[in-house]
């Protein structure tokens, strides 16, 4: 067995970060999140591993500081919640346009604007189809567990780097607050200089040799010719995406009539409401997406085939819904369940709303 | 005493005829040609070539990078 | 006495200047006569004299100078508008024995970036700041810059920058050269071969800092924009001599090997 712990989910996200040999952590303090830079900060890893860890004077600063790290070809990650993860939209947007890895990671909370500091799933919209300028995608990890948590900081450098592409872990205030038990991962150490140059040397800017042609960290393109390249270049890195990366979980869905789909905390609890359901007789199950892009399309769609209904529930007024729509494509009846504004629906209520939306009466 | 001799030579294609290493030039040894360049640019020349030292001022100043500059090492003629 | 003929001279062994190894064969886009083109010159000759091509990256802002990365022949990174100095930062943290620039106009540093520009001096991160002040914005068509001098018409101040309507030209370097993470700031110009050579020289230095540790090396170089100004390169010369050295002077703001409350502070911060 590895080392098991009692932890906070953002203090998770520091210890992984620390484990998984990532090369520089830039941040800047906000709630629900704070404790993630805390963490850092006090287990300073610099002296343990060499990693860089740095509060930035915002949140803009510390994604262009993340723009430059990755330039580099390191690992290199931020975090931040909800109204910080819209000032980083330009940051993150350059950094998709430059194609660089790097790992992003938002604990939601509600909004607009200020909002509330109590957890929240609004952001799915901004998380998924962009948030900044332009068509790019960030591949979106939804992790519903601290050992998730923990688990998706390395998957999340792996496959930015695999794709060079920036990654989110898009999660929330509860289980970004909450503690439970977790298996940490084991140590690997970060990457040699030589190591970079083997993984990333063919695109970093690692510093001009004489046996290369120099490179250019950039996301201009003047001629719209090779603009409209670029972006079909983009277009197809996401469309390998949607063959190779969705993940997902099912929790009875063989036979389930009515599926809730549900990520992140809401699928904690719309887990507990399928238990419920079923005990009533009502054959329910959970489909959970752990990649919100790319989305299940394909497995909704399967499953729609069999299913009387579907409920997204989220924290929103309803955001992930609209893939649901889509990716059921009209076989059958989806709808929405949602509490906003920090509130977080329990197992009856999402039980009550599956009742009245879906079975009517 | 002998003077020191020297000589530029500007890659009229790359020169845009700013005209400031005509004005940065201390002999007067340099300026805008008659003719155009490809790109339609009075490009910088040696009017006064037996005038020129070979003091670099004028590709010093120059934004293009377009002079390159000579000097004889010791002149032997009295 | 044989007169010596021009071919004579033109020889090898004869050569006094040419143009760096480090600037690539692209032709500027550079409007002619802009200071632009003069500066990229001279860091390349820095970089080529301290033999640090392949130790150096650069980091391009939003502005005339975005394609930067085209002339000079290192690795570059371009960064969103005003962002270069957190770009720096990021990379030069991962990377502590590189040799890092950033190039930024007076838009992008002054304007847009003030905040990253200040704070990644205050942090004094060993990096070279790079600052382009031509009082305008020349890439979006000559509108009034945060450096704009009272009075001065631009696209967006058709009849003059007026203090009421728009404050004060911000003299950022002054500002820069408060901060304690500054080594060494500087105002230079590159309109006549005697400031070329003094820039260059300030450049080298910034760049000789930075493998010293000691903190953020700044040039401010008071520049023209003959195609914003709307007057020929020569005249904007001397324009910039008449309107902008008084309120922007040149020389030496701070220099912290020579400043020694300051050394102590930042080597005291540092601890």
């Amino acid at each position: 067995m590895g080392d098991i712990r009692l932890m906070k989910g953002n203090e998770v996200i520091a210890e992984a970060a620390i484990r998984c040999g990532c090369d520089a952590y830039f941040g800047y303090p906000i709630t629900p999140q704070s404790e993630v830079m805390e963490t850092l900060m006090a287990r300073a890893p610099w002296e343990e591993t060499g990693m860089v860890v740095l509060q930035a004077e915002s949140e803009v600063a510390s994604i262009n500081m993340v723009f430059g790290g990755a330039s580099a070809g390191k690992k290199v990650m931020t975090s931040s919640s909800s109204p910080g993860i819209s000032l980083m939209a330009e940051g993150i947007s350059y950094i998709a346009g430059a194609e660089l890895p790097a790992l992003i990671v938002n604990v939601q909370r509600g909004g607009p604007g200020l909002g509330t500091i109590q957890p929240s799933q609004a952001d799915y919209f901004q998380a998924t189809k962009g948030g900044g300028h332009g068509d790019y995608h960030l591949l979106v990890l939804a992790p519903n567990s601290v050992q998730e948590m923990n688990d998706f900081v390395d998957l999340g450098f792996e496959l930015a780097f695999k794709y060079l592409n920036p990654v989110m872990i898009l999660t929330d205030g509860v289980i970004g607050q909450m503690m439970e038990k977790v298996e940490l991962s084991d140590f690997k150490p970060r990457l040699t200089d030589d190591e970079v140059e083997q993984r990333s040397g063919h695109w970093a800017a690692t510093g001009k040799k004489s046996t290369r042609k120099q490179h250019i960290i950039t996301s201009l393109e003047m001629i719209s010719e090779r603009q409209e390249k670029f972006n079909q270049k983009l277009q197809a890195k996401y469309a390998r995406m949607r063959e190779e990366e969705v993940r997902y979980e099912e929790i009875s869905c063989d036979d389930a009539e009515y599926i809730i789909v549900a990520y992140g905390v809401s699928s904690r609890i719309s887990q507990k409401a399928v238990v419920l359901l079923r005990e009533k007789g009502i054959k329910a199950g959970l489909f959970r997406p752990i990649t919100l892009f790319p989305f299940p399309n394909k497995r909704i769609n399967e499953l729609a085939g069999h299913a009387k209904g579907f409920l997204s529930v989220e924290m929103s007024a309803g955001q992930m819904v609209e893939d649901v729509l889509l990716s059921v494509n009209g076989q059958t009846k989806v709808e929405h369940f949602g509490r906003m504004g920090g509130m977080i629906a329990t197992p009856i209520e999402v039980v009550t709303a599956l009742e009245s939306k879906l079975i009517g009466g | 005493m002998a003077k020191a001799r020297g000589a530029v030579v500007v890659e009229n294609e790359v020169c845009k005829g700013c005209n400031l290493c005509v004005v940065a030039c201390p002999q007067d040894v340099l300026s805008l040609h008659k003719e155009v360049n490809s790109k339609g640019y009075h490009y910088s020349h040696m009017s006064n070539p037996e005038a020129c030292t070979g003091c670099t001022n004028c590709a010093a100043v120059c934004p293009d990078s377009c002079i390159t500059v000579y000097r004889l090492k010791s002149t032997v003629v009295a | 006495m044989t007169a010596i003929r021009v071919e004579d001279i033109i020889k090898p062994e004869n050569l006094v200047y040419k143009k760096s190894s480090v600037l690539t064969d692209v032709p500027m886009h550079y409007c002619y006569g802009c200071s632009h083109g003069v500066v990229h010159k001279i860091i390349a000759e820095v970089i080529e004299e301290m033999g640090i091509q392949g130790e150096v990256v650069g980091i391009a802002p939003v502005g005339c100078s975005v394609m930067a990365y085209y002339y000079l022949d290192i690795d570059w990174m371009q960064a969103a508008h005003g962002r270069a100095p957190a770009v720096a930062t990021g990379y030069k943290r991962v990377n502590p024995k590189k040799y890092v620039f950033a190039y930024q106009g007076d838009g992008d540093l002054a304007a847009i970036g003030t905040a990253e520009t200040m704070h990644a001096v205050n942090r004094g991160e060993n990096i070279v700041m790079i600052f382009i002040n031509n009082a305008i914005y020349g890439m979006t068509g000559g509108q009034m810059a945060p450096t704009t001098m009272v009075g001065q018409v631009t696209s967006t101040s058709p009849y003059g920058r007026d203090i009421d309507l728009n404050g004060y030209p911000l003299k950022i370097t002054e500002l820069i050269a408060q901060l304690p993470g500054a080594a060494y700031v500087t105002r230079q110009s590159v309109h006549t071969p005697g400031n070329v050579r003094k820039t260059k020289k300030a450049i080298r230095k910034a760049f000789e800092n930075s493998a010293k540790n000691i903190g953020t090396s700044f040039i401010e170089v008071v520049s023209t924009c003959n195609s914003g100004w709307k007057i020929d390169p020569v005249a904007s010369n001397k324009w910039m001599e008449e309107n902008m050295f008084p309120f922007y002077p040149l020389g030496d703001l701070k220099d912290s090997t020579r400043d020694d409350a300051n050394t102590y502070m930042v080597q005291k911060l540092k601890k």
